[in-house]
């Protein structure tokens, strides 16, 4: 455990009851994986504002917070399930439960109280159809993808992938209580981006998830299929992330944006499909990660922004 | 040391006692305001 940088002593000191009690708030917020919550927040808002205006301003805010607490409750229940594995890998071992500062059961129950609190809020003050979505993408991230593929298949963030591309179809739905083919082509922009992103990830720390027994696509097809697979995506998802500006509800400003952002993320794709061994490949695979959630960051800021400016000027 | 980690221990209890209070107080502010768009203005004056 040493060389992983892991705190053996507090690993030890874990199944003592008084340590676990003393479980911070932050802790019960590490639990929501908040880097993850904000990108949520981020692509459901979009799906919001891009949603035809008509839901009254305070249920909207209400609807956001209850996506945000939905994709907390989420993460919380993935690292209930997970906390075993967490321990073994370096990226995860630093988390509430592996850390021994939140006792798996408490995390359980904190994850089961938001999941259904938020669906409920949603689905009532909202409406059900965001609501029914919102429990669905919990049940998917936490039934599908974290119990039943993670472990299983190297295609687990492939289909659970899903789970995170819903939030803007939650918001375009939570605006206009129906799923529409924007919502869809938004759901399909974040699928495609997910295999990408995560796959740059294991290409560096594969070895972590070998340790932990995950079938990640760099540990069981190795590297080569893997940076195949990275830029047959990327070429998919390049010119998907035109649609929005194709279909009309995104204008020229999107356009230049996704674009310019595509040329780089095929370009860095094509860079680790390029350089496979030693740091070099590892650099590679890291920019890739790295400017991934700058690339879907930037698509959905376009989306943003023309869409305020043009309720802004309307 | 004992002492040192129980007041520890009793400062976190209080902060997750205090958050929890937050959170319901948000849940009822929340409810309180998705009521009043809910029903619109003017409630008091309607026929019953």
């Amino acid at each position: 455990m040493a060389e992983l940088g892991v705190d053996t002593r507090t690993l030890e000191r874990a199944p003592l009851a008084p340590h676990w009690a003393g479980a911070s708030v932050g802790d019960f917020i590490d639990l929501m994986k908040p880097r993850v919550m904000s990108l949520v927040v981020f692509t459901a808002l979009t799906g919001m504002l891009l949603a035809p205006p008509g839901q009254h301003p305070a249920l909207a805010a209400i609807a956001l917070i209850c996506i945000a607490v939905g994709a907390g409750a989420a993460g919380a229940l993935n690292m209930w399930y997970d906390a075993d594995i967490d321990a073994l890998m370096q990226r995860t071992a630093a988390r509430p439960i592996p850390r021994g500062r939140v006792a798996p059961d408490e995390a359980l129950a904190f994850g089961v109280v938001l999941a259904v609190g938020s669906v409920a809020v949603l689905g009532l003050l909202v409406n059900w159809v965001a609501g029914a979505l919102l429990a669905l993408t919990i049940a998917f991230y936490l039934f599908v993808y974290t119990m039943w593929l993670k472990r299983r298949t190297p295609q687990n963030i492939v289909i659970g992938g899903a789970a995170g591309a819903f939030p803007p179809m939650i918001g375009w739905a939570a605006m206009t209580g129906t799923v529409s083919l924007e919502g869809v082509v938004l759901f399909l922009i974040v699928f495609l981006w997910t295999p990408p992103h995560f796959w740059a990830l294991a290409l560096y720390r594969a070895r972590d998830y070998e340790r932990a027994g995950v079938p990640m696509l760099p540990v069981v097809a190795g590297g080569d299929a893997t940076r195949r697979q990275i830029v047959i995506y990327a070429a998919l998802l390049v010119p998907l992330a035109l649609a929005p500006a194709l279909m009309g509800f995104a204008g020229p400003g999107y356009a230049m944006a996704a674009i310019g952002l595509g040329a780089v993320f095929l370009a860095l794709a094509l860079q680790v499909w390029r350089l496979r061994e030693g740091r070099e490949a590892d650099r590679a695979a890291r920019q890739l990660f790295g400017f991934s959630i700058l690339y879907l960051f930037g698509l959905f800021a376009a989306l943003l922004a023309e869409r305020s400016l043009a309720l802004w000027f309307a | 040391m004992e002492s040192r980690e129980q007041q520890e221990w009793e400062r976190r209890r209080r902060m997750r006692s205090i958050a929890i209070a937050l959170a319901l107080a948000a849940l009822a502010i929340i409810f309180f305001i998705a009521t009043v768009v809910w029903l619109g203005g003017d409630v008091a004056k309607r026929r019953m």
